[in-house]
């Protein structure tokens, strides 16, 4: 099986991979990139550890395939805050305590961010239903719509 | 409640250490490491639940040009060990998804061609599936030489009853008699996941002259040394276990299952492998909890005493005796009660299921729900409110327990008093929404904790604990060494090295890590005071005791001089070397945590949907050391719980096949389908803790499942007594009723 050469903008940066056609964006992110932020919960697109924005779409990775990256720009947690600052939605994670266990949280942010991108001023509800494809098994997910109504109050303010 | 005590840093709502990684993503998980040279394993699974394994043929992945190695159970080198069966079958496949055998392969890919190229020749054998086919007579036996233990005679015929155990306290028959009312009922609860999001993975290098490697995501990195060393046959000292940061244990990562097959793999390759369980495999193949059926009966009188109780439990351990929680299901189930009369009877029943591991408060949810839920309809025939019931009734200070030990002060009537009074149980019903409210008790456990703090030339120290983090302990180990030595809590780091760098410590799990584990750190910080107090005095020319140490500074109380951490730090290497404190301890004295939970349900009688409209977790934590994560551990209990009470459970066809080993089929509870789950901390101080701390972690996993099988029950007018409710059984008994 011939592997397919690709090209894609990830967080910014220009990326050359090669990938079977079979190889998950997942995958590749992890394993052929070294980027493991982006967490595999499930594989089947049920649990949003692997969230992620393809062109400013977010999506499962783990229902992408590697090839579909040619020419996109892929949005992965590392591009979120800078290595200086955290993202407003980062540093609101850390003071409601929205995280226990930590490995959905890369995916949490990735869709928070997208949806106060869509959603400057959501709901408690429409929160709740836009981060329903993100599991979290530790929080119950209170402080987690906490941080992220807080993060909406922050951001607005700061728009 | 006790005397308020001032604390300079525990109890505040500090950002923890290990943050910054975790909403970065640099965080590294179990899958997140690769080795060079490092290769792929995988496990081929039972496609059966019970079958005789006759052959298995692994020439023909062996031949596959990029496989290294193939391992099945005659691989095992320690074949004595007892959990080796489990790791990959021997002669019986007792479960689908039981390991049978395993590849490495130059990639994943690879890997999981040469498991379809692996012939196993299986005998089909009928799977015994629940505890009524278990028991049945002349049901299907799943070990042959099993014969119940904890009889008063060993029978004469094998039999899937693995044991029996029995206990009791007062004079059950004459307890009864005294009752004006006495309820008796069955409950069920179904076979769940911990659910945690991360599946098992590890990446293990197999070193034959020196230190072999693992790198897992584990509640307990010393135990998964000592198991994978004995199955291996390694010397502790020869392996090395790194736990990873770890995405969610809930007790299912208090075992192994694939890092003795991944050193095998690394062994017989040369090579470092890694796995990762896909989630299929992680339900599959890793333990769930006990399903379970639970009769219990209670009387009272009119006046709301309560005068005996009773039960007999039925846990299922999946196929492998002895592994069900049944001895924490007995003893937990009638603690929150101050009743002379009791009675309760269990069996550890073997099907062909994975076997069971802990889960959160192991055995005591499914015991307690049936205990719950009879309380609660007592309360309802004897026209009292629930919590004036268990108020009536409720275990305190001196109570003696079924299981054996008076109950030191404990804080039940606190949360019941609070629950009582907290603004979730005065507000109003509206209508079609039922209210249950349940309690819950869990023993937590103290145990083995090994802590070495090393302060550096600067005055800050790093705290070395061997407790893996799963919700937070970092900042409270990093609070209490700070609150210890009076300085801020930024001087101290908190590391969780590998099993190289600590003595042993026992797995996170028991609620124990903050009680023990704090305690070894408050013992370790103790340590390093004591060595302040004797490099000042040196320097000073006076004795230790003439040294004090207050607000984080050495004073001299024969004079003015002063002397801080940095100083003496910075002076170290001059004042005879530089400074460690240790706390290597078995904490002894673990305080239980009760806890009373309140659920408002709303049923949709048209499809039997139940949504939790509200609901508030009230605990006594002895002293919350960081309240956000306490919190965190009430809010999240209560959410497995209700995921448990509502959805959750397994699947099987008839031919003992798991129907629904994914996310999407088997459903935990998603943030649409919660609401904000409010808190009450009560601190009733644990006297054995320097702070009073109590564990916290588990028992908000156990009041939920009453609490919300009562407000089903209201809301529709039905008693339900089997778990889950979820919208097919609801809607069938509002059908039935109607």
């Amino acid at each position: 099986m011939s592997k397919s050469h690709i090209t894609t903008t990830i967080n910014g940066d220009v990326r050359e991979f090669l990938c079977d056609p079979s190889d998950t964006l997942l995958s590749v992110l992890r394993d052929n990139l070294g980027l493991t932020g982006t967490k595999e919960g499930c594989g089947t697109g049920d649990c949003g550890a692997c969230s992620v924005t393809v062109n400013g779409r977010l999506v499962c990775s783990c229902l992408v395939l590697g090839v579909e990256a040619e020419g996109a720009e892929i949005g992965t947690v590392e591009g979120i805050g800078s290595s200086d600052k955290l993202h407003v939605i980062q540093q609101k994670f850390l003071e409601h305590a929205a995280l226990q266990c930590g490995i959905c949280t890369p995916g949490l942010i990735v869709s928070t961010k997208a949806l106060l991108e869509e959603n400057p001023n959501p709901t408690e509800d429409e929160a709740r239903y836009y981060l329903a494809g993100n599991l979290c098994r530790c929080t119950g997910y209170d402080k987690i719509i906490r941080a992220v109504l807080d993060s909406a109050e922050t951001l607005r303010g700061a728009a | 409640m006790s005397e308020a005590q001032d604390y300079k840093y525990i109890g505040q709502r500090t950002i923890r250490p290990d943050g910054y990684d975790k909403v970065t993503g640099r965080a590294n998980y179990a899958a997140d490491l690769a080795l060079p040279n490092m290769i792929w394993g995988k496990v081929l699974r039972s496609p059966h639940a019970h079958a005789k394994i006759k052959s298995i043929d692994t020439s023909a992945a062996e031949a596959h040009p990029d496989v290294f190695a193939v391992a099945t159970h005659a691989d095992i080198p320690n074949q004595r060990n007892p959990g080796a069966l489990n790791i990959l079958a021997k002669d019986k496949a007792l479960y689908h998804g039981h390991a049978v055998a395993a590849v490495a392969a130059r990639t994943e890919q690879a890997a999981e061609e040469a498991l379809g190229l692996i012939k196993v020749d299986y005998e089909v054998l009928t799977p015994v599936m629940n505890l009524d086919d278990a028991m049945a007579p002349n049901a299907p036996l799943i070990h042959d030489q099993l014969f119940t233990n904890g009889l008063p005679e060993k029978p004469s015929k094998p039999s899937n009853v693995a044991s029996r155990m029995e206990m009791s306290k007062g004079d059950i028959e004459a307890g009864f008699k005294e009752a004006d009312i006495v309820i008796e009922r069955e409950f069920r609860t179904p076979t769940v996941h911990q659910g945690y999001i991360e599946p098992h993975a590890c990446t293990v290098r197999y070193d034959a002259d020196g230190q072999s490697m693992i790198w897992c995501s584990t509640q307990g990195h010393f135990d998964v040394r000592g198991s994978t060393a004995n199955m291996l046959n390694i010397e502790h000292s020869k392996l090395k276990v790194i736990a990873s940061e770890i995405g969610g244990g809930f007790g299912g990562k208090t075992t192994v299952y694939i890092e003795p097959v991944a050193m095998i793999l690394s062994r017989k390759s040369g090579r470092p492998v890694k796995i990762q369980m896909d989630r299929d495999e992680v339900f599959k193949g890793s333990g769930p909890a006990s399903a379970t059926r639970n009769k219990v009966k209670i009387g009272a009188r009119k006046d709301g005493t309560i005068t005996a109780m009773e039960a007999h439990l039925y846990y299922e351990s999946g196929a492998f005796p002895g592994a069900a929680p049944l001895g924490p299901g007995c003893m937990t189930i009638f603690t929150p009660y101050d009743v002379e009369n009791q009675y309760v009877e269990g069996f550890d029943v073997v099907v062909n299921k994975p076997k069971v591991a802990a889960y959160r408060a192991p055995g005591a949810p499914q015991s307690e729900f049936a205990c719950e839920m009879v309380i609660n309809e007592l309360a309802d025939e004897l026209g009292i409110d629930p919590i004036d019931f268990r108020l009536k009734n409720a275990a305190k200070e001196d109570t003696q327990t079924l299981y054996g030990p008076k109950l030191k002060a404990v804080g039940l009537v606190e949360c019941l008093e609070a629950a009582k009074s907290s603004p979730h149980y005065q507000s109003a019903l509206e209508q079609g929404v039922g209210r249950g409210v349940a309690a819950g008790f869990w023993f937590n456990i103290g145990g083995v904790s090994s802590v070495i703090i090393n302060m550096n030339p600067d005055g800050t120290g790093t705290v070395l604990e061997g407790s893996p983090d799963i919700g937070g302990s970092r900042a409270s180990m990093q609070m209490m060494a700070a609150e210890e030595l009076q300085l801020p809590i930024e001087t101290f780091t908190t590391i969780i090295p590998d099993t190289a760098h600590l003595a042993h410590n026992d797995t996170t799990g028991g609620s124990r890590t903050t009680f023990a584990t704090g305690m070894a750190v408050i013992e370790a910080a103790a340590d390093v005071v004591r060595q302040f107090k004797e490099r000042a005095a040196a320097v000073w020319n006076v004795t230790p005791e003439q040294v004090q140490w207050t607000d984080g500074v050495a004073i001299n109380a024969n004079g003015e001089d002063k002397m801080t951490a940095a100083e003496i730090c910075a002076n170290a290497g001059r004042t005879g070397g530089q400074i460690t404190g240790r706390g290597n301890i078995n904490a002894r004295g673990a305080g239980p945590s009760f806890g009373v939970h309140i659920a408002d349900i709303k049923v949709d009688r048209e499809t039997g949907k139940a949504d939790v409209v509200r609901y508030t977790a009230i605990q006594d934590a002895g002293k919350a050391i960081h309240p956000s994560y306490v919190e965190g551990q009430y809010q999240g209990g209560a959410a497995q719980g209700i995921g448990w009470s509502m959805n959750e459970e397994y699947i099987y066809n008839k031919d003992g096949l798991l129907e629904n080993p994914g996310f999407l089929d088997y459903r935990i509870p998603l943030a649409s389908d919660l609401p904000m789950i409010e808190t009450i901390i009560v601190e009733v101080p644990n006297s054995f803790h320097p702070y009073g701390v109590r564990g916290v972690g588990e028992t908000g996993i156990i009041p939920p499942l009453a609490a919300c099988g009562t407000a089903v029950s209201k809301s529709i007018g039905i008693r339900m007594t089997e778990l889950p409710l979820s919208p097919p059984r609801i809607l069938k008994a509002i059908q039935e009723a109607s």
